[in-house]
């Protein structure tokens, strides 16, 4: 595959590498009791230790570490044994210990990896340097009144998983399936909620360019980016803009950018001189964080089946293509709504290239359609296994499914219901399909002549013809099979 | 001064031979004599008036029932405001009870006041307070002495007898310091022994919270109460607390005193010197073995005191920035100097000096140099203690090189002020139980402490020696 991208001189190589920034799933914050609830009004989850009151203490909420032992382990990491909270002192309104508790020398999770799959069956490893625990800041408003700024902290305190990789990331693509990667997993643990749009994953971007086979760029940061197509933009938009200024002789100065949404531009926030000392020191009011080994052990133990392992579950037992079999484990919903459907009749199992396209294409294009998720699917896995029966066993054609599954979506009715009520039945009768053939035949009489005389794309005209009048019920491939015998009888 | 001990006023109350109100409202009486001490930041009789109301109409009986307690303005109070002798946080009103002054309430004490303090316990002298100096109650006429700090105020009100006993807490010497000045008993418990919730935070892994007393028997008494796990604290220990006071035993016979060489500093006063000697001859005399023990790393405690106390203090001190509560100055253009003005404007010198010491000490190219590297001198420090108390069951020191100095002595040479700290800063760094207890006095009468230190946790051992060492005083 070729993943440069042609600048005005030569080839460049982006290299790229990703912080992204999971908010744990967990009811109460990382050090205090408040709840963790999007969308709340202002400042109604506020403790006196999210607010950093005189002598307010932070106190390790234990699920939020499991949680992220949880995700170690399903980032294929080491999970370390000891870490340790330190303090990042810096003045933000927002920030109201004037420190943000995170890790920093000693994180709870560190080396691992993640693998991206390609659409042409190649796949590739994303290795991931660590993965630590921190807190999350409240939030500055400037919109509610022109000259002042209000602060809510219902978000102060929250617990964030801080996810490192590698600059192994060489195009936006891979970008993108990293971190669709990455969510997955997070919601396969239920580590995470996965919700972008609320913030509960974002990502810094750290990116480079280089010539091929070079040493690696100066490497600029864009700093919180909440979408897949966002960070592509961004990407591409400051690849360009690296590339340039290198190609016009100019050097690439190690800058924070922020990317705006609106212009799909990137800007400097601010530059390496102005780039803060946070003068990191182990939290004094908490003891460093040790973790036995039975406790990890307890915790690997109460790990579902996560995607990749799936994934390989699939193509083994289904001969799903690897490509396929990782669209339908990328998300946990698509893979569960997949297991449902082939398990609700036995008969499936040898289908399963079949459902894998009725879930992936045809329903997914009416979710899709309808701005609906899969898991509020008005079409459940029984209903959607019940279908495909009808097609399998050669009850409805191909074609017929699809009107019966935009019925089955809109009505909520089963496909078999709807068949029924309609007579959607196949038509497999021999007999009845030669008698519409033969009306047919005779009807077209020229049409036949030119036909005999080797004017081979007319059976698709007959064809026609015969399924108007079965109004599309008749088995194609019978209906086929019979024309071609009778009209080679005439010659 | 007759001073009523704490044990007898309980009994006398007990007795019914004074109430609770008439026991009060001599304090009242003596306190407003006695505001010229500058002794208390807040001081409500109204308030003290309205806590006997409540307590007379409680029957249930209470360890501490109607005792008046003095608080160090540093532990958050519900009922009184809390500024840590700070302009920054001038008219802070705390919605919330700090863990040792809930422990207090819960027992029944009325608390007469917030005494005063260097500016967020940062002082030896009780002369960095936003509320001016509190005068040491044993001043002559036209000499006013410091009462030391930082928790001279608590220390001063108990001198005075304006309570039966304090709160005080203690860094580097808070506690031992102004007992030593200001001739009452002083304990700096264990880290961890009590928890410092509600506490407003100077250093957090060298800040604990003691008790000031007429007597170690009072000392032992209120400790018990403020002890104690809290699981809002997770540098609180889960030990279990004795009883003290029961368990007090003054017999030391068999025991084993450790006299560091390293406390004999050159240019301490002789009659420092003189009364460490004269402390060592009482347990001697009690069939106390004498050994001579090492801490060989004592010199470097200040200075290893004087980098990690500023560092965790700038990170402290962080939150009191303008945004949420307490001072914000009204000079104001933009976030940036909301911050400096604030800051430039609400905290003291002293604060400032080491908020910029930890600051520096904690920055990119610093850090290795001075914040890790007395990060692992302090674990010499401990391991010197360690060491020491395998073959010991208590050391006896000074408690400080001198006695109360005059109030505007030392004021402009922090250095000189830092050494005061020199007797009392290595047990803080190893985090070990330590008391102050009056014993001689220099030859301007004034009095003189001794220190005496015990193994993690081992209080009960710390007030045997103490209640031993007093009871030959006495």
């Amino acid at each position: 595959m070729n993943n440069l991208i042609k600048g005005e001189k030569h080839d460049w190589e982006m290299v790229i590498g990703l912080e992204i920034h999971a908010q744990v799933k967990s009811n109460s914050k990382l050090f205090s009791s408040s709840s963790t609830k999007f969308g709340s009004s202002p400042n109604s989850q506020v403790s006196l230790v999210d607010a950093a009151m005189p002598g307010m203490l932070p106190v390790i909420n234990k699920y939020c570490v499991e949680q992220a032992v949880k995700t170690g382990v399903g980032l294929n990491a080491k999970i370390n044994n000891y870490s340790v909270f330190d303090r990042k002192n810096y003045f933000y309104a927002d920030l109201p210990q004037g420190y943000q508790i995170s890790q920093y020398k000693y994180p709870i999770v560190g080396e691992g990896k993640v693998t991206i799959d390609f659409k042409d069956g190649t796949s590739k490893d994303i290795r991931i340097v660590r993965l630590h625990l921190e807190q999350d800041a409240g939030k500055s408003l400037h919109d509610q009144n022109p000259s002042k700024t209000y602060v809510d902290l219902n978000r102060s305190g929250v617990a964030l998983m801080e996810i490192v990789s590698e600059p192994d990331i060489r195009t936006p693509d891979e970008a993108g399936m990293y971190i669709s990667k990455i969510r997955s997993i997070l919601m396969y643990l239920d580590t995470c909620d996965g919700n972008m749009q609320e913030g509960s994953l974002r990502a810094d971007v750290n990116i480079s360019v280089r010539k091929p086979g070079d040493e690696y760029g100066t490497r600029c940061e864009i700093k919180n980016l909440n979408s897949i197509k966002f960070i592509k933009q961004a990407i591409n938009y400051e690849a360009k803009r690296q590339i340039e200024i290198l190609e016009s002789g100019g050097s690439i100065e190690q800058n924070t950018m922020l990317f705006n949404t609106s212009t799909g531009k990137t800007r400097p926030m601010r530059n390496k001189e102005e780039a803060h000392d946070y003068r990191y020191f182990p939290d004094p009011d908490l003891l460093p964080l040790k973790i036995s080994k039975e406790e990890i052990g307890k915790i690997k133990s109460s790990i579902p089946e996560l995607p990749d392992e799936l994934k390989n579950k699939f193509i083994e037992t289904y001969k799903l293509s690897n490509y396929d079999a990782s669209v339908l484990t990328a998300e946990k919903q698509t893979s569960d709504y997949f297991n449902e459907t082939i398990n609700s009749d036995s008969e499936l199992k040898n289908h399963a290239k079949i459902v894998v396209n009725w879930i992936t294409s045809e329903l997914f294009s009416l979710l899709n359609k309808n701005n609906q998720d899969l898991i509020n699917s008005p079409v459940s896995p029984e209903n959607l296994g019940q279908l495909i029966k009808l097609i399998s066993t050669n009850e409805i054609s191909g074609k017929i499914a699809k009107d019966v599954l935009e019925e089955m979506f809109s009505s909520g009715k089963t496909a078999r219901k709807i068949v029924d009520e309609k007579g959607l039945q196949q038509v497999t009768d021999q007999g009845e399909i030669a008698k519409v053939i033969d009306e047919v035949i005779a009807e077209n009489p020229k049409m036949v002549e030119q036909y005999l005389a080797g004017k081979d794309k007319l059976l698709g005209f007959f064809v026609g013809q015969a399924m108007k009048l079965t109004k599309g019920k008749a088995n194609p491939k019978m209906l086929n099979d019979i024309l071609k015998q009778k009209l080679n009888k005439k010659n | 001064m007759s001073k009523s001990s704490l044990k007898q006023t309980l009994k006398d109350l007990d007795t019914k031979k004074i109430s609770i109100r008439e026991l009060n409202q001599d304090y009242l009486k003596r306190i407003k004599e006695n505001e010229n001490l500058n002794v208390f930041i807040h001081f409500s009789e109204e308030n003290v008036l309205k806590q006997i109301d409540n307590l007379e109409n409680d029957n249930s009986a209470k360890k501490l029932k109607g005792i008046p307690i003095a608080i160090k303005d540093l532990f958050c109070t519900k009922s009184m405001p809390t500024t840590a002798a700070s302009k920054i946080l001038e008219n802070f009103n705390p919605t919330y009870e700090s863990f040792v002054t809930q422990k207090l309430l819960d027992e029944g004490s009325i608390f007469v006041g917030k005494t005063n303090l260097d500016e967020f316990a940062m002082g030896s002298a009780t002369n960095t307070s936003f509320f001016g100096n509190t005068i040491n109650p044993l001043s002559k006429e036209n000499e006013p002495l410091a009462p030391g700090g930082s928790s001279g105020g608590s220390a001063a009100a108990v001198a005075a007898d304006l309570c039966l006993g304090a709160t005080g807490t203690d860094t580097g010497g808070s506690i031992r310091q102004p007992a030593s000045f200001c001739g009452v008993v002083g304990i700096k418990p264990t880290y961890g022994l009590c928890s410092r919730w509600g506490i407003a935070a100077f250093a957090s892994s060298l800040d604990q919270a003691g008790i000031f007393s007429h007597n170690v028997e009072d000392a032992s008494i209120l400790l018990q109460s403020i002890a104690g796990f809290d699981q809002r604290d997770s540098t609180s220990a889960k030990v279990d607390i004795p009883n003290y006071f029961e368990n007090l035993d003054d017999d030391l016979n068999g025991k084993t005193v450790g006299i560091p060489k390293e406390y004999s500093i050159d240019g301490t006063p002789m009659e420092i010197s003189q009364i460490w000697e004269d402390a060592i001859k009482v347990l001697e005399k009690k069939g106390v073995r004498i050994k001579n023990i090492s801490l060989p790393h004592t010199k470097y405690a200040l200075p290893t005191y004087y980098i990690i106390a500023p560092a965790e203090a700038s990170s402290n001190l962080a939150r009191y920035d303008g945004v949420k509560y307490g001072f914000r100055s009204d000079e104001i253009d933009s976030l940036d100097e909301m911050y400096e003005n604030t800051r430039a404007q609400g905290f003291g010198k002293e604060v400032k000096r080491r908020i910029l010491i930890g600051t520096y000490v904690l920055s990119a190219g610093y850090y290795d140099a001075y914040y890790l590297k007395a990060q692992k001198v302090r674990k010499l420090i401990a391991d010197d203690f360690n060491k020491a108390f395998k073959e010991c069951d208590f050391i006896v020191t000074p408690t400080a090189p001198s006695a109360a100095f005059p109030l505007n002595e030392k004021q402009n040479d922090p250095i000189k002020m830092y050494l005061n700290d020199v007797f009392t800063v290595p047990a803080s760094l190893a985090g070990l139980p330590g008391i102050s207890i009056p014993f001689g006095k220099d030859k301007n009468n004034l009095p003189l402490g001794i220190q005496i230190l015990g193994k993690h946790f081992d209080e009960q051992q710390v007030f045997n020696t103490a209640v031993s060492l007093e009871r030959s005083y006495e």
